[in-house]
């Protein structure tokens, strides 16, 4: 579905991204792990067009798309929730939720969709007219995924969801990203610093360091494998 | 009584002329965070664009309603051309370089569409045609507000009226709202945000056109150097107000306005900018980010 080829990416004059190649298959949840300044948001914003790539390919369903504007890009069909969620701060919940639906006009199924997102999380529907800035660090990311949901999309990016919550809290917000896998059918690429966690949600796993993707395999297979047991589980 | 309720009015006509120019400057601010200095000569040129609009309609006898409605347009147009134009060429090349970069770009392009207009036209100022008839209902209460205040706040008002309706209501608008709040989410959720920089030039642009000709009909004279200290006075007052707010800017010019029309009247008119400023001193002491503005941590 989603496909580098050997992309290379720069953050000012730095380079971030070294010739990533990396596949991403319809259905499946895949995860980038790696230590702080890997690289791995640079990569999401590199296919999200917000940090073009320099050099290399990224193709979406066979076409590339490594020269389009992000808004284009978003209207494909890839959203990315972002590292440190990126509520609009002023917007109540509601509205922040319609911001997630900009380039939509399906005004009917908008609202059913809407719907659907208060189900999920009931919790929303009673903050509905607060900022969204009033909420707590775990109601910011449910309601940060929910916008994204709210654009449709057939994959979804999600940068650190587990960022500055508590455990318990992490726990929940990964049953509702694997329910959005499975019920919605959404492809998801999930970049986390909680190897763990991310590696016992995900189908297959890539490895960053600085830059460069060392290994990739089934998420189980990284699990046990020992390096990566020292490097990134603590085990 | 009546002195003190005239000086009154005669500030709101600057607030409200503050006002429209005040709203580009702060606008352009709140979506890319950049002190539009070329802003004032856009105004000046909505001024001139209307002169000559104005003046050619005048000669072939068009009624003055008409003269004055096709000039607002005329200038509003023409001027959100300048700035869509400035934009693209002189601030979208630096969106991602140091904030010190756009700032020079934009004293430049204030320079060099001084100096343009400056030697296209002349540097002598030049009588303005009267687009605001006395009107006859007015005349019991002339001594306190003249035909071309009434019509300058009316204006005013109905253009601020447009502008909330605009912002709060339309697609644009919330896009808009969402790029000055977090412009990299803003691209994220599939906003356009070259589309919205450019329709918040052009629309500040039309504002300060507006302006412009509002002003020199109601002054009289125009020359290519008025967008200069018109452009720092409504600075002052987006900063007064909060610069990035709008209620904000329209706020600090009315008390901008107040301020000079009430300094002029009791003190001397030699103190207008003394008080003017002093004010925006006291403002950067005690509150630095405007009565309606918020505390922000600066961005490097």
């Amino acid at each position: 579905m989603l496909e580098l080829r050997s992309v290379n990416s720069y953050y000012g004059n730095i380079q971030a991204l070294h010739d990533i190649s990396l596949k991403v298959e319809e259905g499946e949840i895949i995860t980038l792990i790696g230590a702080n300044g890997a690289g791995k948001s640079t990569t999401l914003m590199s296919i999200s067009g917000v940090i073009p790539p320099r050099s290399g390919e990224i193709l979406f369903k066979g076409k590339p798309i490594h020269q389009m504007s992000p808004d284009k890009i978003v209207a494909l069909g890839i959203c990315q929730v972002p590292e440190g969620r990126h509520i609009f701060p002023v917007l109540t919940v509601a509205e922040n939720l319609d911001m997630g639906a900009f380039l939509r006009r399906d005004n009917r199924q908008i609202k059913q969709d809407l719907e659907y997102i208060y189900t999920l999380f009931p919790l929303l529907a009673n903050r509905r007219n607060q900022p969204g800035g009033n909420l707590s660090g775990g109601e910011q990311q449910m309601l940060a995924i929910s916008r994204a949901l709210m654009a449709k999309p057939q994959l979804l990016l999600l940068d650190e969801p587990s960022m500055g919550l508590a455990p318990l809290v992490t726990r929940q917000i990964f049953d509702i990203i694997k329910k959005i896998n499975t019920e919605q059918n959404t492809t998801i690429f999930l970049v986390e610093q909680n190897a763990n966690l991310a590696l016992k949600t995900a189908d297959r796993g890539y490895v960053l360091e600085t830059g460069r993707i060392t290994m990739h395999d089934k998420a189980e297979n990284l699990l046990s494998n020992e390096d990566i047991q020292k490097a990134y589980l603590g085990i | 009584m009546e002195y003190f309720i005239e000086l009154f009015f005669s500030g709101l006509t600057r607030g409200s002329i503050y006002a429209l120019i005040a709203l580009g400057y702060t606008m352009v601010y709140g979506i890319i965070g950049l002190i539009n200095f070329a802003h004032g000569e856009i105004y000046m040129i909505g001024a001139f664009t209307s002169f000559i609009v104005a003046t050619v309609l005048s000669i072939l006898g068009f009624p003055l309603l008409a003269i004055f409605v096709i000039a607002a347009l005329a200038a509003a147009v023409w001027s959100s051309a300048y700035g869509f134009t400035v934009e693209k060429l002189a601030y979208k090349p630096l969106r991602n370089a140091p904030r010190l970069s756009p700032l020079i770009s934009a004293i430049g392009m204030s320079i060099f569409l001084q100096n343009y207009v400056l030697l296209a036209q002349t540097s002598d100022f030049m009588p303005f045609p009267q687009l605001i008839p006395e009107f006859g209902f007015m005349e019991p209460i002339a001594g306190i507000i003249g035909s071309s205040d009434l019509v300058i706040l009316l204006t005013t008002a109905v253009v601020m009226v447009i502008l909330t309706w605009l912002i709060k209501f339309t697609r644009i608008g919330k896009a808009m709202r969402a790029t000055a709040q977090d412009r990299t989410m803003a691209m994220l959720v599939g906003i356009n945000v070259n589309h919205v920089i450019s329709v918040t030039f052009i629309i500040g642009s039309a504002l300060a056109a507006i302006g412009g000709l509002l002003i020199a009909s109601h002054v009289g004279q125009i020359n290519f150097f008025i967008g200069f200290i018109a452009g720092i006075k409504a600075f002052t007052a987006a900063v007064l107000g909060g610069i990035g707010s709008i209620p904000g800017a329209v706020l600090g010019s009315f008390i901008l306005g107040l301020t000079e029309a009430f300094a002029t009247g009791y003190v001397s008119s030699d103190y207008e900018d003394v008080f003017a400023f002093s004010l925006l001193v006291l403002i950067l002491i005690f509150r630095p980010s405007g009565l309606l503005g918020k505390a922000t941590i600066e961005k490097v």
